[in-house]
């Protein structure tokens, strides 16, 4: 039985849901498309066998709406989806948050917009994952850059979905979600796997939308006996709508709160060979795996060169990509879109530093070469 | 003495190019090495040409595309036409003898009969990936890879009751090199 | 009579959210009222029954009722609700929803959710305009009717609610309206013990908007057009010429077939008795 290897050769895809189900995923709702796909194929496939579910829904408003109903009746629930997919889902992305029900996205970019490129890698939803519901609200998205990383992170977003009740983006791209490497298992021993808060009063006494001294309510199951409203109207503690302008604000403002003030609970980023960089290059997902080659190139020739990764790429590292200011001559942003996490990186550093974009929107991965050529001429 | 390997395997889609690719960074792993495997998706998959690539390396592999492959299989005139400009200049070149090909070449040019191997010796086309994987595994080495991994990475990866017949066409591979 | 007004409201709705929103004469009340009487008649758990609605004036209803409620994105109702079922089957899920809520923005929903035959019993309150926002037609506004937006008259030709359910695969389909209350309780109870996907249309009146708009008069006037111009399916049978320019109500389609999350329930058991 236990003969079972520890690792494997996998797709990021595939790992998303080895990492998914390590987690406690129990509920998976989406619709096919390039280039995540796979992920439905998968959970499709080993859900049943945990006794969980998986369901094909008519398209992707449907597949957010049915995970966020998966969670509300107790199970972990995510979808995953791919640049037009993942714009038809913002609407019910922002009735997740508002409502406070813990979910995970999966984005695997690909070339857009539109159509776009449907089998190419980009990184053209940094800005939409932010911003792409409307109105204000708390947004967490990570991005892994390997397939080892995508199973440990995938894992991550559920905890963190779970904990602050909040849905969680995993921002992954083509090349990170196609590629086969080595994934290590983790030994379930090893995994940290984090519950919803249940309320443990009475069903009579049970404030659905009260917060406790940490921003978040405690969160009852349907069915579990603690019968209450759940609205996408802003609403006060009770559950109930309400058109207050300060509880309003306040509700808003609480479930932006609870993930930006616990901002250093989901801070995760990679610094490599920045001790004594004067030249940093800014890269994630799958570009940063070129940026560390160019980075080991430039140091082969004597360049003082680093690289900063943002794992976490909301909410905005603010602070850290402050202290790279503090001590770069120069910042480049390399990423797969025309400069959109460039804009905050700018917006922070650009007072202290000169930041440069190095953008790539052809559907390639950008090259070591790519960057290598972009720092080198910049310094000539 | 074995660093790095960047092989990029193609040929016509439904030769089973990347089941080879698998199958090579499948046993390289299981080996204890490092490797990445990726490939073209999309219209380029159903028919026409396809692609895949493997690198494997003793040190981290960060760069998950091959650009300028050590080793270039092409199954088609079509593959080689494509892709020939890309292979390193001291590289190795394995195509399928029906492709017409540049002789003058700077690269090792190992021209088989590989697909004539799989319908003939082994009775189907089907198994003409394997037969170049044989042959990609006598150019990378029993050094590399342990011979005993590399037929159980085969035996994993293909239909079960296709492992005899996949097991001989990787055999034959190995002797369109080895002689 | 056991089931007086004051003791079902007292047993099943949240007192202290009312008055409701809804206009004088509206017919969304009485509805609700046959939604209540329904499951009371059946005598389900409170914990277990699930309350799902969309957005517009119908959505309001769950608000209103002591069960588990989930007042979700406009014309989705029916896909949070499929996830709910699914993941707990246990649950007795119910799904209001007006008529552009479920045929215009939430149609592919509707299609979908029958075609998979999921144990959901959906009601539509259906009013034939757009209320909330103030009196726009709808895909059940008839033609040549007046509003906000077809201020020359109404040139889309309506949906048959029910008979789209039915084609797209609900094994219970019914029609009442809210003048016809006793029927209206007799076919959602009927739904709710169908396993499988239910549909009720309730037909409702609007007097504020679609009713000034077409100069239908006040509410008991539009009752009293209920009241004269509709007809129990049944006639069909006998007396096919009283149908004639009839509103048909009554129970269309009774066909039980299997049922989605027993279905997935069969995958999931292959598993657990390996």
């Amino acid at each position: 039985m236990n003969s079972e290897k520890k690792y494997k050769l996998l797709q990021g895809n595939e790992a998303c849901v080895e990492g998914a189900l390590a987690a406690g995923m129990r509920f998976f709702a989406g619709y096919p498309i390039t280039p995540s796909t796979e992920i439905a194929e998968i959970s499709a496939q080993k859900l049943p066998q945990l006794g969980g579910k998986f369901i094909q829904m008519e398209d992707e408003l449907a597949s957010m709406a049915a995970i966020i109903g998966g969670s509300l009746a107790g199970l972990k629930s995510m979808t995953a989806t791919s640049g037009p997919g993942f714009s038809l889902m913002q609407e019910n992305f922002g009735y997740a948050a508002i409502t406070e029900i813990p979910c995970v996205i999966v984005n695997v970019q690909r070339g857009g917009p539109s159509t776009g490129l449907p089998t190419s890698p980009a990184q053209g939803e940094i800005m939409q994952a932010k911003w792409g519901t409307h109105g204000d609200h708390p947004v967490v998205a990570l991005t892994p850059n390997s397939v080892q990383e995508t199973y440990e992170y995938a894992i991550e977003a559920f905890n963190i979905a779970e904990k602050y009740r909040t849905p969680v983006i995993l921002l992954m791209d083509e090349t990170v979600g196609h590629m086969r490497e080595k994934l290590q298992f983790k030994d379930p021993s090893e995994i940290k796997v984090v519950n919803r808060k249940k309320p443990t009063c009475k069903p009579e006494e049970y404030i659905a939308y009260k917060p406790d001294e940490d921003m978040i309510p405690p969160m009852a199951s349907f069915g579990e006996g603690y019968r209450y409203h759940v609205t996408g109207l802003t609403h006060d503690e009770t559950g109930f709508p309400t058109n207050n302008n300060e509880i309003s604000g306040k509700l808003v403002q609480r479930i932006v709160d609870k993930v930006e003030k616990n901002i250093d609970d989901i801070t995760f980023y990679e610094e490599y060979k920045m001790e004594d960089a004067e030249i940093v290059i800014v890269a994630f997902g799958g570009v940063s795996r070129a940026a560390k080659s160019a980075v080991d190139n430039m140091r082969n020739n004597n360049i003082k060169v680093g690289m900063f990764r943002p794992i976490t790429i909301w909410p905005f590292l603010e602070k850290q990509i402050s202290a790279v200011s503090e001590k770069a001559k120069e910042i480049y942003v390399a990423e797969m879109n025309l400069g959109q996490y460039f804009i905050e990186v700018d917006r922070v550093a650009g007072k202290k530093c000169p930041v440069k974009k190095i953008n790539k929107i052809t559907g390639e991965l950008i090259t070591p070469k790519e960057i290598s050529d972009a720092v080198m001429g910049g310094r000539e | 003495m074995f660093d790095k390997l960047e092989l990029r395997l193609s040929g016509s889609g439904g030769q089973g190019v990347i089941l080879a690719a698998i199958i090579i960074a499948d046993a390289a792993i299981e080996q204890g090495i490092n490797a990445i495997q990726t490939q073209s998706y999309g219209p380029e998959a159903r028919g026409g040409s396809s692609k895949a690539e493997v690198i494997i390396s003793k040190d981290e592999i960060n760069f998950p595309k091959v650009t300028t492959p050590n080793i270039l299989l092409a199954l088609t005139q079509n593959s080689y036409d494509k892709y020939i400009a890309t292979l390193d200049k001291n590289g190795i070149l394995v195509v399928d003898e029906s492709v017409d090909i540049v002789h003058d070449a700077p690269y090792t040019i190992y021209s088989l009969p590989i697909l004539e191997t799989a319908q003939n010796k082994l009775g189907t086309h089907m198994v003409s990936n394997i037969v170049s994987v044989g042959a990609l595994y006598a150019l990378i080495g029993e050094d590399v890879i342990d011979k005993d991994i590399m037929l159980k990475s085969i035996t994993n990866r293909v239909p079960p009751v296709t492992v005899d017949k996949n097991i001989s066409a990787f055999e034959e591979g190995i002797k369109l090199i080895r002689g | 009579m056991n089931t007086n007004c004051s003791n079902l409201t007292e047993k099943y709705f949240r007192v202290n959210r009312l008055p409701h929103i809804w206009c004088p004469g509206c017919g969304h009340g009485t509805l609700m009222n046959t939604v209540v009487r329904a499951i009371d008649k059946l005598g389900l758990n409170k914990d277990e029954v699930v309350l799902v609605s969309g957005i517009g004036c119908s959505s309001r209803a769950p608000g209103y009722l002591d069960f588990n409620t989930l007042h979700t994105t406009h014309g989705r109702a029916l896909a949070f609700a499929t996830g709910i079922k699914l993941a707990n089957p246990k649950l007795h899920v119910i799904v209001i929803m007006g008529d552009g809520d479920s045929s215009a923005i939430g149609g592919n929903h509707l299609i979908h959710a029958a075609r998979r035959n999921i144990d959901i019993t959906t009601i539509v309150f259906n009013n034939n305009i757009y209320g909330m926002t103030g009196g726009q037609y709808s895909p059940t506004t008839p033609y040549g009717d007046f509003a906000t937006t077809a201020p020359f008259g109404n040139i889309d030709k309506p949906f048959d609610l029910c008979s789209l359910a039915q084609g797209a695969g609900a094994t219970y389909v019914g029609r009442a309206t809210a003048y016809h209350a006793p029927m209206m309780q007799k076919l959602i109870e009927n739904g709710l013990k169908n396993k499988g996907f239910s549909f009720i249309e309730g037909l409702s009146l609007c007097p504020t908007y679609y009713g000034r708009k077409n100069k239908k008069g006040n509410a008991v006037k539009m009752h009293t057009f209920f009241k004269d111009n509709c007809v129990d399916v049944k006639v069909l049978e006998k007396n096919p010429e009283k149908a004639e320019n009839k509103i048909l109500l009554g129970e269309f389609y009774n066909n039980p077939k299997p049922e989605y999350t027993e279905s997935y329930q069969v995958i999931i058991d292959k598993f657990q008795n390996k």
